[in-house]
């Protein structure tokens, strides 16, 4: 007598069919189309007159996420040595902005960026400025770094968690310095934090078109903005636009398949 | 069948995805008795544990309760209550909604309901746990809980599969006397799965030595631990030395290149058998006074006794003796005719 | 290591600082008396006031629950099931179902949100019926909730003692019986984190419900447009009403989470 039950799955793969795979389905279809619906694939090849927005996307999401990585390594790993109680709170800390809607985070930015903004007015007091900081490809970095740092916190404070105060001591012990321990100990055994938090940082930052618009004015433009126009702004052609979503799609399964790499790389070598 | 039967299976095959499990088994089992179906793991004595229960349907042969085939009847139909490995209790109940829980299906009315769960408890010896959630109690504890749960719905057989595993020594030491207690007191059958040869000894009144999808051997702790028909149940109960031997004629028997008297007759002249000798069954003696002599090889203290590995003509014997020899000694063996037991050959 | 030295302190100060001053600024300039984002002028409640006769923000909200509730709850029942299905199939076939659901997770929301509204127009033109609105984004939202669900049913359904409901059918449970008193309280716990999880993903959501609403407006939507015109100090007193709920209930379910962790540590 087992739990016999395969059927009661039925619509839930029913739907899986009709909201997941269908759509996709969709986005290739019109991909290679035209307007008239014939195969076509001049969507694609027009797409070459935006490579400097796709070098530009890949470029900012990538600047963000090597900056996040860089300031979250450090804090993920003096919060995985705090003692329990206090883990939880700072947990909690870095959690909670997460759960402000990531636009009144980004407007948060845009006010304090401004020219006459609150930042400036503090430099003013030292005689510096007023900077040109809103509307430029720092500020959309910044807005990438500060909404998306927790998702690098995260997996990397997970798996720290995990490594073991001894294996540390144990480094020490044998003579390894602080970046040896670092080198030889942490970092092998934090990469699937590492990967995971990667891929949590660089997908969405590549992909936004809110970030791009609110702080990197009209003349930063990304992929995001570029898909955004072909569906709901005023270039309004579903082909192209579904180029684009392909090409998009392409470029975040490189990227998880390098990370993947970098994953199994460490497995096989044997470090852990 | 005789009327005393309460459970008999009958050419019981299972198989996994095409590897057999059971092969064909057949037993019977009397009702009120304590049966103990023992073997190593594999051997496919709990398997035929959830036939029984039910959870299992046997690709064919059949099962009868009373008599009355209940092959296809799923286990909620069946006088069978189970004690499952690692108690299988539920979380979101309390103890006493744990126990409860049969009745309840059975729609048992309120009043009598609460009288059988507390003296099901008293019989547990868990009055007083009844508000208490099964996860904060020990293995021993969870173990009576489990147990009161299957007896309170009065089943005419109760199934354990290794209930004590879970368990520590000392409480395991403990809780079978109190199972063979709580036995006699509701006066059922008890089937009971386990690998421990010392535990199914102590408890049983019938131990089925299983091996392989086969029952090797059906007897009383007494009968298998003293006469076993093979070389498998020799060396599987208890610790043995098995050997070759040649059946002379009756009430003789050659092995390691001496002639032996023993008990047995009726086997053909010249007749192939296996011997075995239980090592504390084999007197140690001056090595000119022995039927045979060896070389002692290594003397550990086992606390009660000595255990000794006795190298004689190329062949190692295990023995126990309350005197410890040197290593390098030589020795003399005797081995009395009722210490010595004759098998068939197993067929490989 | 449990001491941590002047210079962590000094990081994690800075990093902290980094994520909440923008947040703290919008909560002091909430309680402005000007529209200036700069100069605080002096204190008002005025802007809360306002927000609350905001019709526009108010709908939104209205909108923004029901489509939370209705997809949580469809999403939480639907991906029940389906973990329930999925557990007794085999290896292959359960991978399979796996990886495409989890499409919606790892996709980028762009893509998802673009190729449901594909589906959308193609579907009305073949039907020529307006769905734009409340159907869709309620199709969207269970979509991409389903994932999550399944996400946390299915590995408590591994983890639990397959012999629970053996024991179950052997107390004399029907197999229907045994599902609603042992299976389903088992799985409880996940469940409902399941459907909490859906509902804060819903609530949030606006790159997907951007693409799927047609005029609709749900709360983020709303957000966003109010953003647009840029000068808005209804949206501090917003955001930090936002701030001050989430932060309660964080605050709610870690106090009872470590009185619990504080009773088990008594029991054992």
């Amino acid at each position: 007598m087992k739990l016999k039950s395969k059927i009661i799955a039925a619509p839930y793969l029913v739907w899986m069919t009709a909201f997941i795979i269908a759509p996709l389905l969709m986005v290739l279809y019109f991909a290679f189309t035209d307007k008239a619906g014939s195969f076509t694939l001049e969507n694609l090849s027009g797409l070459s007159q935006y490579t400097p927005v796709f070098v530009r996307s890949i470029l900012l999401a990538a600047i963000a996420t090597v900056i996040c990585l860089v300031l979250a390594y450090p804090l993920s790993f003096m919060l995985s040595r705090l003692r329990e109680g206090k883990q939880r709170i700072m947990l909690m800390l870095v959690m909670l902005p997460m759960w402000m809607n990531f636009l009144l985070r980004t407007y948060a930015w845009m006010t304090l960026l401004e020219r006459n903004g609150l930042i400036n007015r503090f430099l003013g007091l030292f005689g510096i400025g007023p900077l040109n900081m809103i509307n430029t490809q720092g500020a959309v970095v910044l807005g990438m770094v500060y909404n998306y740092l927790p998702y690098m916190i995260l997996p990397l404070y997970t798996i720290m968690v995990k490594i073991d105060d001894s294996l540390i001591e144990a480094a020490q012990d044998l003579g390894a310095g602080r970046v040896h321990t670092l080198t030889k100990v942490l970092l092998p055994l934090s990469v699937p934090g590492i990967t995971t938090g990667i891929t949590m940082v660089f997908v969405p930052s590549i992909s936004t078109f809110i970030i791009s618009r609110m702080l990197g004015g009209g003349s930063n433009l990304l992929i995001g903005d570029l898909i955004e126009l072909q569906f709901l702004g005023n270039s309004y052609n579903y082909n192209l636009g579904s180029a684009m979503s392909l090409v998009l799609m392409v470029v975040v399964l490189l990227c998880m398949s390098f990370t993947n790499q970098l994953d199994n790389e460490n497995k096989e070598g044997g470090v852990v | 069948m005789d009327n005393n039967t309460i459970i008999a299976l009958k050419n019981i095959v299972v198989d996994f995805d095409g590897e057999a499990v059971l092969n064909g088994l057949s037993l019977d089992i009397h009702d009120k008795e304590f049966v103990t179906l023992l073997g190593p793991s594999g051997c496919g004595k709990t398997t035929t544990l959830r036939v029984i229960g039910g959870f299992l349907e046997p690709k064919s042969g059949n099962v009868f309760f009373n008599a009355k085939d209940i092959t296809h009847l799923p286990p909620y139909k069946r006088q069978v209550n189970t004690v499952f490995q690692k108690y299988a209790l539920f979380p979101h109940l309390n103890v006493y909604e744990n126990v409860a829980f049969g009745l309840r299906l059975r729609k048992v009315d309120e009043k009598e309901l609460k009288t059988r769960v507390l003296e099901m408890l008293e019989m547990v010896g868990l009055r007083g746990f009844e508000r208490r959630n099964p996860v904060t109690l020990s293995g021993g504890q969870q173990q009576r809980v489990a147990i009161a749960r299957a007896l309170v719905n009065h089943p005419k057989v109760l199934l354990l599969d290794e209930p004590l595993g879970a368990l520590d020594l000392k409480l395991r030491k403990e809780m079978q006397g109190e199972l063979k207690r709580i036995q006699q007191n509701a006066d059922i059958t008890f089937i009971y799965v386990t690998h421990d040869q010392e535990e199914a000894l102590t408890m049983s009144d019938t131990v089925v030595v299983m091996n392989g999808g086969y029952i090797q051997q059906i007897g009383s702790p007494v009968d298998i631990y003293n006469e076993p028909e093979n070389a498998f149940v020799a060396d599987f109960i208890g610790e043995s030395n098995i050997l070759s031997a040649v059946m002379e004629r009756d009430f003789s028997v050659e092995f390691a290149g001496h002639q032996f008297t023993c008990v047995d007759k009726g086997f053909a002249k010249r007749a192939l058998v296996d011997v075995v000798v239980r090592p504390e069954d084999i007197q140690v003696v001056p090595a000119i006074q022995g039927q045979l002599s060896g070389v002692v090889k290594s003397v550990i203290f086992k606390g009660v006794h000595y255990e000794m590995i006795v190298e004689q003509a190329g062949t190692d014997w295990k023995i126990h003796s309350t005197q410890a020899q040197q290593p390098g000694q030589i020795i003399g063996m005797n081995i009395g005719p009722d210490e010595i037991h004759i098998m068939h050959k197993m067929e490989d | 290591m449990k001491k941590m030295g002047a210079f962590s302190k000094l990081y994690l100060v800075l990093i902290f600082s980094f994520m909440y001053l923008p947040i703290a600024v919008m909560a002091v300039f909430s309680f402005n008396q000007s529209k200036s984002r700069t100069l605080f002028t002096g204190f008002t409640l005025g802007w809360y006031q306002s927000l609350f006769h905001n019709d526009m923000i108010l709908s939104a909200l209205g909108l923004s629950l029901v489509i939370a509730l209705v997809s949580s709850v469809i999403a939480t029942v639907l991906g029940t099931m389906a973990s329930i299905g999925i557990y007794s199939m085999r290896r292959t076939v359960r991978g399979v179902i796996m990886n495409v659901s989890y499409m919606p997770v790892i996709n980028p929301e762009i893509i998802t949100g673009v190729s449901m509204m594909l589906l959308f127009v193609v579907v009305k033109n073949s039907i020529h019926l307006q769905i734009f609105g409340i159907p869709t984004l309620l199709v969207a939202h269970i979509t991409f909730n389903l994932p999550y669900v399944i996400f946390n049913v299915s590995p408590k359904l591994r983890q639990m003692d397959i012999r629970m409901w053996e024991a179950a059918l052997d107390l004399g449970c029907t197999p229907i019986q045994a599902f609603f008193k042992v299976v389903l309280p088992e799985l409880m716990p996940a469940i409902l984190s399941s459907f909490l999880i859906c509902l804060t993903y819903s609530i949030d959501d606006f790159i997907i419900s951007y693409f799927t609403s047609g005029t609709m407006q749900t709360l983020p939507i709303a957000i966003y447009s109010m953003t647009r015109k840029k000068v808005s100090p209804e949206i501090n007193a917003l955001s930090t009403i936002l701030f001050v709920v989430i932060f309660t209930i964080i605050l709610l379910i870690n106090a009872k989470d470590s009185r619990n962790e504080k009773k088990n540590a008594v029991r054992i």
